[in-house]
């Protein structure tokens, strides 16, 4: 069966590692926080200006001066900092932010990502995804395999405008988890009881299918 | 040399049709609320405005493009803004979208003295088309250059008569940057003390990048997402 959107940020939390320093983009991706592995520490780095952000307040806790990068009210947990914009992004372009996960529109085979526009009908701007990609060493793409046209987002090349090339390492779908590597796509598992026929009917993409794909484990 | 001024109408007085505005914020954290309702009031025109988002309908820069007020935004993202996407999208609007790290950065340089530099951000996308490339450490770059405005407008937690400014939590954002940016540049804070009450360790942004400081009559605070939990 397909992934729910929890499913895909537990899958993805399985890739965090102890002492990593972490940014979350808005949607599935922020809730990846919520899956962290026991026995291990990460920080989150959110953009506006935070290292060590926590949960969501308690109702009537809430501070207007302490947000995260979607706007929401949040908290930090002991050992946090606060600190300016420039500040925030030298440590994301300066590469002392281990992994950066977001969502996107379409990710092409070569590590492409667009997920900031749709011309003529939706501009809400990059925010600081074009940073974000094109420094980080590593960026796993949380998404579903489709958009909702049916249409596969994981493509030969990105139709809309791009976010960053060849930047893309990992994307886990509620289909799939996959590689990106010398321009294909690498199917490396399956999400339980998907089959793989149906992840190569919705990978528009070329993709590198080994015999025996395992399934998730989560 | 007195910084202190008695109200937001004094502090913004010089703001003319048509000038160039940093004001501080993201989202509708740590903006400067009783200086754009002085902007409303003021009915200055043509103005371009950098900030990192444009506010919603009816509050934060929201309320300066219901007015029409604002020729041109530059910003990184502009979501949760109904008039804001029907004006740019009509074409009334002028926008200029900058990948959030360089928006930060181009300010930090305009202030700095830096007139631009390179960053691999936005490389081989739409935003970087006439911008010149060149390749450090086997990766390429783009030339992007330093912002500056006639007027940066931030919004400080405490601030002293010297002008010293200390912001809360994430109320900080983009507000040293800009103060560092503005030709002229206008603090208003929640709580204004005398010179030498702030401890000098613990200053943000040194009173030498702020012209004018104020105490804002009241702080509105609107929270855009509102997130909690429930106690277990």
């Amino acid at each position: 069966m397909a992934l729910d959107k929890n499913g895909i940020a537990k899958r993805i939390a399985q890739e965090l590692k102890d002492g990593w320093y972490v940014n979350l983009g808005i949607g599935i991706p922020t809730l990846v926080a919520n899956y962290i592995p026991q026995g291990i520490e990460v920080e989150f780095q959110s953009e506006n200006g935070i290292l060590g952000m926590g949960p969501f307040p308690f109702e009537g806790e809430e501070d207007p001066d302490l947000i995260n990068a979607g706007k929401q009210t949040i908290t930090v947990r002991h050992g946090a900092s606060f600190f300016d914009s420039a500040t925030s992004f030298a440590m994301i372009r300066g590469q002392h932010v281990q992994l950066t996960v977001l969502g996107a529109m379409e990710v092409s085979q070569n590590g492409d990502i667009a997920n900031w526009k749709i011309p003529g009908k939706m501009v809400k701007g990059m925010g600081g995804a074009m940073d974000l990609v094109a420094s980080a060493e590593n960026i796993i793409v949380a998404m579903m395999h489709s958009n909702k046209a049916g249409q596969s987002k994981m493509l030969k090349e990105c139709t809309l405008p791009l976010t960053g090339v060849g930047c893309v390492k990992k994307v886990v779908t509620e289909l799939a988890v996959l590689e990106i590597k010398d321009g294909k796509f690498h199917l490396l598992e399956r999400a339980p009881g998907v089959s793989v026929e149906e992840i190569i009917a919705k990978t528009e993409g070329e993709m590198v299918v080994a015999d025996f794909v395992p399934e998730m484990k989560i | 040399m007195n910084k202190v001024v008695k109200d937001p109408q004094t502090a913004l007085e010089g703001i003319e049709n048509g000038m160039t505005l940093m004001v501080g914020g993201f989202g509708l954290c740590g903006i400067p609320e009783n200086s754009i309702a002085q902007l409303v009031k003021m009915k200055v025109k043509n103005l371009v405005c950098i900030s990192n988002n444009a506010g919603v309908d009816d509050f934060g820069l929201g309320l300066l493009l219901q007015g029409k007020q604002v020729r041109k935004m530059i910003s990184s993202y502009v979501g949760e803004n109904d008039e804001f996407e029907r004006q740019m999208l009509s074409g009334e609007l002028e926008v200029d979208l900058i990948p959030q790290g360089s928006l930060a950065e181009r300010c930090r340089a305009g202030g700095a003295g830096i007139p631009a530099f390179f960053t691999p951000a936005g490389y081989g996308t739409e935003i970087a088309e006439g911008k010149e490339v060149r390749i450090f450490n086997g990766k390429p770059h783009i030339l992007e250059s330093a912002l500056t405005a006639d007027y940066a407008i931030v919004k400080a937690w405490k601030g002293d008569t010297e002008g010293n400014l200390i912001y809360k939590a994430t109320a900080r954002n983009f507000n040293p940057m800009m103060a560092m940016a503005g030709k002229i540049t206008i603090a208003e804070v929640e709580e204004l003390v005398e010179a030498g009450t702030l401890d000098p360790n613990q200053i943000h942004t040194p009173g030498i990048f702020v012209q004018r400081i104020f105490q804002g009559q009241k702080f509105e605070k609107r929270i855009e997402q509102r997130t909690v939990r429930t106690k277990q």
